[in-house]
């Protein structure tokens, strides 16, 4: 689950980093009483889950609570990769000496958290490792004892040569590394880090991840789950228990188990097709799972086939084809479902299916030939 | 042969009192696992259909039946102190089923377990199919027959397809292992591969990965250094986004890396043979046999 950068600042502020606050507005006139509470130069910044923010014109530094008013009014309602930007949050404008990068992740290849500073902070940190890697210290920490007092200190003079600066860091890495454990984050970052001309370390932004198989022990960070900022069929999928994610194609697909629906989407565009999504219903064979999938993606007005392919292992492909019969008659559906079923009760599942006038096939390549046919309008 | 699991298998199941426990309990005893154990806590004395003891502990079903191999299928909060239990208990061979364990848990347990010198698998996976010997998890046991093919995947459903596919073609397994989707996990591709090198019976090797995390590359290149039998791979998610999370937990590529193109030109570099769909792997490994 991503949350917006408030919410990320707020979880850091809380454990004691240095974060200048500001406020989060949903209007203009919101954002130019933040500002002139605040007092001074303002920056205006696009709360949406979307990296890129800046150069697509989602942050804008303002004088004046008035001139506040006016970049919110411009960057409220603006499209950032697709996403709408319904709120904005409203900071102190920080003088900045100095810019670094500060972020711990989960990663695969130690099986640990790994740290990652590097003193060329504030821009993208993937190109840095990409093209300068030795500008970034990476530090595995053994999750049993947590980030030692001198392992922060290490990594804190990576970053500063000033001691005053060092002990800051220092600080703030454990407090970043205390808060990365506490939400169960897959990620949590600080870029930049800034200095002030006055010397002063201070967070100006922050990123967390969090895992989402966290979020059952953590109400506290689900609440703060913004489901705005999401994609509408994506949230209705979660709701439902199913795993949705929209593409641009026009093949709605629904399947079961996660590498076989990729398997599908690949197949899908191999046949020269385009899948409209990636949709996993799970081992459970409930009818009410079909009947949610097939709600879903019918309202893409994109969809022009619904293809199912359903490996019946603990899955009884019966249940399935009784969801796909009990779905069709409670929702209009106008565009054609290929039906590929295999594996236990496969015969009753195709009797099942024939005598509600659908037809089902075993194989799944000719399944997905079939659909990519008839999204493409042929053979119908 | 096969590799972890054989005739020799004693297994008992944690969480076999529960709805996904018993269920597959079930299936597991039909297939002819010797499951001699179960454990839920608070249930100790009782049986399991008039036919498996159920212990409040790992401790006291190891001492009692003689266990040597566990399968987890409680749910994600206890999923974590199950697997130190198991280890804690003398069991050599953990399979967690379990789906949803968070990230964070599994960076503890696993250096714990390999500390202990037992093997995990998962969490988060289907387990593993020995055909004609023992089946521990959750693999439908009449999709595959004993054979000469070695398979290793990071997937469910899409590993039945791929051995159903081979079934049909008439080619069976020596050992079926799901190693699961989540990005930290007990076993990996190259601890299988190795497994499968040094099993007599195994011919050839059939590896499915996925989008995310760089687990194949490293797999691919230990093949060309550690291999002498033929491996065929295929790669799922050509056409997943980046960024997001495909379902499976590990199944996300990061910015440019983890991408299916990635790992399929690593696969190709190091001479592992690369099925384009999932019905190729039957074309390349009948070829490789």
């Amino acid at each position: 689950m991503n949350i917006h950068e408030y919410q990320a600042k707020e979880l850091l502020a809380a454990e004691g980093i240095p974060v200048p606050m500001g406020g989060v507005a949903t209007t203009p006139e919101e954002a130019e009483s933040i500002a002139r509470t605040l007092g001074g130069k303002v920056v205006v910044k696009a709360q949406v889950h979307a990296g890129g923010r800046g150069k697509a014109g989602g942050v804008k530094l303002a004088g004046t609570p008035e001139e506040a008013r006016e970049k919110a009014s411009q960057i409220l309602g603006m499209q950032i990769k697709g996403l709408t930007v319904e709120k904005v949050l409203v900071a102190p404008a920080e003088e900045i000496a100095t810019e670094a990068y500060v972020g711990i992740i989960v990663d695969r290849a130690t099986k640990r958290p790994v740290f990652m500073v590097s003193a060329a902070g504030g821009i993208d940190i993937e190109e840095v490792a990409a093209t300068n890697p030795e500008a970034i210290t990476k530090l595995p920490v053994d999750p049993r004892y947590g980030l030692l007092p001198h392992q922060a200190y290490l990594l804190a003079t990576r970053l500063y040569s000033d001691v005053k600066q060092q002990r800051a860091a220092a600080r703030i890495l454990q407090q970043l590394y205390s808060v990365f454990w506490k939400t169960g984050a897959s990620l949590a970052e600080i870029n930049p880090l800034i200095t002030t001309p006055a010397g002063e370390v201070r967070a100006i932004d922050a990123k967390i991840n969090i895992d989402d198989n966290e979020l059952f022990r953590k109400p506290e960070i689900e609440a703060l789950r913004d489901a705005s900022s999401e994609a509408p069929a994506e949230v209705r999928a979660r709701e439902a228990g199913l795993t949705f994610i929209k593409l641009d194609g026009n093949v709605g697909c629904v399947v079961n188990g996660a590498g076989l629906a990729m398997a599908t989407m690949d197949l899908v565009k191999y046949y020269g097709g385009e899948p409209a999504n990636f949709l996993d219903i799970g081992g459970s064979s409930n009818p009410e799972k079909v009947v949610n999938a097939l709600r879903i993606i019918t309202s893409d007005p994109n969809v022009r086939v619904i293809l199912f392919n359903i490996f019946g292992g603990i899955t009884r492909t019966d249940d399935v084809a009784n969801g796909i019969v009990t779905a069709t008659r409670q929702i209009d559906i106008d565009v054609p479902i290929v039906i590929r079923l295999t594996g236990t009760n496969e015969e009753i599942a195709v009797r099942i299916l024939e005598e509600a006038g659908f037809s089902a096939m075993t194989d799944m390549d000719e399944a997905v030939r079939r659909a990519v046919q008839l999204a493409q309008g042929e053979g119908k | 042969m096969s590799i972890f699991i054989d005739n020799d298998t004693r297994l008992v199941v944690q969480g076999i009192t529960g709805r996904d426990g018993s269920f597959h309990t079930r299936q597991m005893i039909e297939y002819g696992t010797r499951v001699v154990a179960g454990v839920t806590p608070g249930k100790g004395g009782q049986t399991f259909e008039g036919t498996v003891p159920i212990f409040n502990t790992v401790d006291e079903a190891v001492r009692e039946t003689g266990a040597n191999t566990s399968v987890i299928y409680v749910p994600p909060a206890f999923a974590a102190d199950a697997m130190y239990e198991a280890a804690d208990d003398g069991i050599s061979f953990i399979v967690c089923i379990t789906e949803g364990v968070p990230v964070l848990d599994m960076t503890r347990v696993r250096p714990y377990i390999l500390e202990k010198g037992a093997r995990l698998l998962g969490p988060n996976c289907p387990g593993l199919l020995s055909p004609g010997k023992s089946k521990v998890g959750i693999i439908p046991g009449h999709i595959t027959h004993p054979g000469p093919v070695g398979l290793v995947s990071r997937s469910g459903t899409l590993t039945y397809e791929v051995v159903y596919k081979l079934k049909g073609a008439g080619i069976g397994t020596t050992t079926c292992v799901g190693i699961g989707g989540d990005p930290i996990n007990g076993t990996n591709f190259i601890d299988c591969l190795a497994a499968f090198e040094a099993d007599p019976e195994t011919r050839a090797i059939v590896m499915l990965g996925e989008i995310g995390g760089t687990d194949e590359q490293e797999a691919a290149r230990y093949v060309k250094e550690n291999i002498t039998k033929p491996v065929v791979g295929f790669i799922a998610g050509q056409t997943a986004p980046p960024g997001r999370r495909m379902g499976h937990a590990g199944a996300i590529i990061s910015g440019s890396a983890g991408t299916a193109d990635e790992k399929i030109g690593t696969f190709r570099e190091n001479g592992i043979g690369v099925a384009r769909r999932p019905v190729d792997v039957v074309e390349l490994i009948r070829e490789a046999l």
